[in-house]
């Protein structure tokens, strides 16, 4: 076949914009992940051979779903035949039966939709979740999640065969929760979306700091998501990651050195990224406020842990330097943090806030009853800011033993490289 | 008196016995007034551990019950899909203490 023939290419631009919306909805079809991978492959396959010939049709996307189901009803009475015993033939009537429903567009959209909560169902082992949702939602290859994650593509596609068992044999329903679960499973959604992005823009092991593809695939996901439901702490979570987005190029030297936001050269962060991510955070608080969609009248969804995160990526993105940042604002923004996601983490953060606002010894006080309770001993970030406290005050003795012990815990080249940078300069 | 009879086996030998002698012993004990209910089990993998903590239900992947953890009770259930196995499962009153195991059935092919 010619690559530069122009159904050819068509076929391969519908490929890439709604291979994903087909197989979401050939999976509700089908009832089963892999009878809609072959259907939709057969789709695709049967689209090469009669677009050319026949036009391309009005609705590619009802075409491309209306023969991958047929292909998979074809199957599956084949298989009846030869085994007459088998639920196939059952299987193959009960997807033949004219659903026409099927094809109307409110219920293709809450397809991917049902897609999305169906892989991050928390039946589903936390790395079962993620890998799935790469591989059906965003269409990513075993090889390249495999990749990205460092783990071999063995043992990936064993989870991903695992998780697909598990659906199918504990049977794990294609739906969207009920209102009653939904904020919970949202949960989910996102703590799957935010580890794909994390994974990707602060590799936890490894050389390469930045894994970008994994981040971008995270904020399309997030974008996808707001789009199908537009809660607040989805909204949220899609303007944090823009905002951390907004500073990469500024993350990282020409060498692949760390660079911390304090001594981050801002005119390269990405303004156009800012303005979205400030927008979307101003959109996430206001309708944190107003009644959440299907909510009982009156009833108000507070504002969550995303959203706030978002705001406080807001203050810094917006502050001309590290100096002039609204360092007050930030710590309120912690104790609203702490109030709705109470964790050592978020503590240690507002400790550094208010060592910004009130001077390096008050954030240390701080610091040190945190790690006097034995929470984060083994946090290196806990111990690196302590370090950088110490500095700043002159205590170099104790920034010295700080810094060893965050250049112990970490695993990451760069951040490495960046300690090891530290302590040269204490001198003695 | 009732007693429960628990079947053990190790992973490869699952389907060691087959199903039809499995159905037909079962059927025999039913004729003779001598079962309650039997039923074999989806494997281990297809498992999924439910508590309730502070009145909120967490769930995980997989049979993970405490080692010091020991089979209290069972309740065999009528649900359309594991979710709403879930439902119904969270609000067995031990699931405040310990963990409840959701397993699904395996219907015996008695072929």
């Amino acid at each position: 076949m010619v690559v530069t023939d122009p159904v050819h290419e068509t076929v391969n631009a519908v490929y890439l914009s709604d291979s994903r919306r087909v197989l979401a909805t050939l999976i509700r079809l089908l009832g089963d992940f892999d009878a809609a991978e072959e259907a939709l492959h057969d789709a695709f396959r049967a689209a090469l051979e009669q677009w050319p010939r026949d036009g391309v049709p009005a609705n590619p996307r009802a075409w491309l779903v209306s023969a991958g189901r047929f292909k998979a009803i074809d199957a599956m009475r084949r298989r009846a035949r030869f085994d007459p015993l088998d639920e196939a033939g059952a299987a193959a009537e009960i997807a033949a039966v004219d659903a026409p429903a099927w094809a109307d567009a409110e219920s293709i959209e809450d397809d991917r939709l049902r897609l999305i909560f169906t892989c991050c169902h928390p039946a589903l082992a936390p790395d079962a979740q993620v890998a799935l949702t790469l591989r059906e939602v965003c269409g990513l290859t075993t090889e390249e999640i495999a990749q990205a994650f460092l783990t071999p593509a063995p043992t990936l596609a064993q989870r991903i065969v695992r998780a697909k068992a598990k659906i199918r044999d504990a049977r794990i329903p294609y739906q969207v929760p009920a209102h009653a679960e939904l904020a919970e499973r949202l949960d989910a959604v996102l703590r799957v979306i935010y580890l794909v992005f994390n994974e990707g823009y602060a590799a936890s092991s490894g050389a390469v700091l930045t894994r970008h593809d994994l981040s971008s695939e995270a904020i399309r996901l997030g974008r996808l998501l707001v789009e199908l439901l537009p809660e607040p702490e989805a909204v949220g979570l899609l303007a944090l990651m823009i905002l951390h987005e907004s500073r990469r190029a500024a993350r990282t030297s020409s060498d692949g050195e760390l660079i911390l936001l304090d001594d981050q050269d801002r005119s390269l962060w990405d303004r156009g990224q800012i303005e979205e991510g400030a927008r979307l955070v101003e959109q996430a608080l206001s309708s944190g406020t107003a009644p959440a969609r299907g909510s009982a009248a009156g009833e108000r969804r507070r504002v969550g842990p995303y959203a706030i995160q978002a705001a406080i990526a807001a203050v810094h993105a917006e502050a001309p330097s590290s100096d002039a940042t609204d360092w007050a604002e930030i710590v309120g923004l912690y104790d609203a943090l702490a109030r709705v996601d109470a964790s050592p983490v978020i503590e240690l953060n507002r400790a550094v806030g208010v060592a910004m606002r009130d001077g390096p010894a008050a954030g240390l006080m701080l610091i040190d009853v945190i790690l006097a309770r034995g929470d984060l001993l083994d946090y290196r970030l806990a111990h690196a800011a302590r370090a950088e406290l110490c500095r700043r005050l002159g205590r170099t003795a104790d920034a010295r033993a700080s810094y060893e012990r965050a250049l112990a815990l970490t695993r990451q080249g760069p951040e490495r490289r960046f300690l090891e940078r530290r302590l040269g300069e204490l001198g003695n | 008196m009732k007693y429960l009879c628990l079947v053990y086996l190790e992973d490869e030998k699952l389907r060691a016995v087959p199903d039809r002698e499995c159905a037909a012993c079962g059927d025999g004990f039913r004729k003779s007034g001598l079962l309650v209910a039997a039923e074999a089990l989806q494997p281990v993998e297809t498992a999924t551990t439910l508590r309730v903590r502070n009145g909120r239900v967490s769930i995980t992947d997989g049979p993970f019950a405490e080692t010091k953890e020991q089979l209290a009770g069972f309740y065999l259930i009528e649900a359309r899909d594991l979710n709403d196995a879930i439902q119904t499962a969270s609000k067995i009153p031990p699931a405040r203490e310990g963990s409840v195991e959701i397993r699904p059935i395996r219907e015996l092919d008695p072929r």
